[in-house]
């Protein structure tokens, strides 16, 4: 959970348009979580909703129990674009509905299925669409996910 | 209560600049499982072309979330914060958040709506620099579930 990368300083093997098409589907991830995750990212993101880590309270409120923040999903499932892309700082625009709640239970937590389609490519600008799926429990979680990235 | 509808073109005050640092972006990057090293390593970082250690794309809601706080604080906008659930998100990074960033925040309220018994706010910050320069646009829906 804690790996600190201690990759050399290199420059940046940014992926080349030229390399992409359209319809080309990116290799997917398995994301898990579970509570310590969401007390992390709680901690890291300074949102401390208490839905997303108690659930006495979660459930007192109406939920299942307790469900993982929206952006914990969102941030964790853009790492599957950023490490296609080869640099985090290419994203210019992400954007998704967050459609289904990932309960996350005290025993086992959750995996996040990611996957990610090429939808657009503009060869003059290099800017890459990508559709990211989202599922937990078999339920889809995020909805029209769609991350726009500049390659080399 | 309901969700004061009053507040929808409502616009804040710029707030005092957030300081991105290098040990929140790698909190951050270690919590939602960025692995990429322009994060942590300044180097790395600077052989791509950036200043210093650059956030993951959804960092800008730290900051943004705090900025929507003004908003969801205000007890005349009705908003009960444990019947929040987030609705929408979305980022466009007009560069990115970087390690020694002063960064201020614009809130805006853009709508207001009931739907469905639930009541939702968009709301969107506008993240510059302390010198004026455009650094991200977070836009973000709240879905405030009714009452049973």
């Amino acid at each position: 959970m804690n790996e600190h990368p201690t990759t050399p300083a290199a420059p940046a093997t940014v992926r080349s348009a030229a390399d992409v098409t359209v319809g080309e589907a990116l290799p997917p991830v398995t994301i898990h979580v579970d509570r310590p995750r969401l007390v992390q990212y709680a901690g890291a993101s300074l949102d401390r909703n208490r839905i997303h880590w108690d659930e006495p309270f979660a459930k007192q409120v109406g939920l299942p129990d307790v469900i993982a923040h929206g952006m914990f999903t969102m941030g964790s499932a853009v790492t599957l674009v950023t490490d296609w892309v080869g640099d985090a700082g290419r994203v210019v625009e992400y954007g998704t509905r967050f459609t289904k709640p990932v309960v996350v239970p005290y025993d086992g937590g959750a995996d996040i299925e990611v996957s990610g389609v090429v939808k657009a490519l503009d060869p003059e600008t290099k800017r890459v669409t990508v559709e990211l799926t989202a599922t937990a429990g078999g339920e889809k979680v995020l909805g029209r996910a769609i991350a726009v990235a500049v390659l080399d | 209560m309901p969700v004061n509808a009053d507040f929808q073109g409502r616009e804040y005050p710029p707030t005092e600049p957030y300081r991105v640092s290098a040990a929140k972006i790698r909190e951050f990057a270690e919590a939602v499982g960025s692995t990429d090293p322009v994060h942590v390593d300044a180097d790395v970082a600077r052989a791509r072309g950036y200043a210093d250690v650059i956030a993951p794309p959804t960092f800008a809601v730290l900051i943004a979330q705090q900025c929507d706080g003004q908003l969801i604080r205000d007890p005349d906008a009705g908003i009960d914060f444990s019947r929040v659930v987030h609705g929408e998100q979305r980022f466009v990074h007009h560069r990115p958040l970087t390690a020694g960033d002063a960064i201020v925040g614009t809130l805006h309220v853009d709508t207001v709506r009931e739907a469905g018994g639930h009541a939702m706010v968009t709301t969107r910050t506008e993240l510059a620099t302390e010198a004026g320069e455009p650094v991200c646009t977070a836009t973000s829906t709240i879905v405030i579930r009714g009452g049973e």
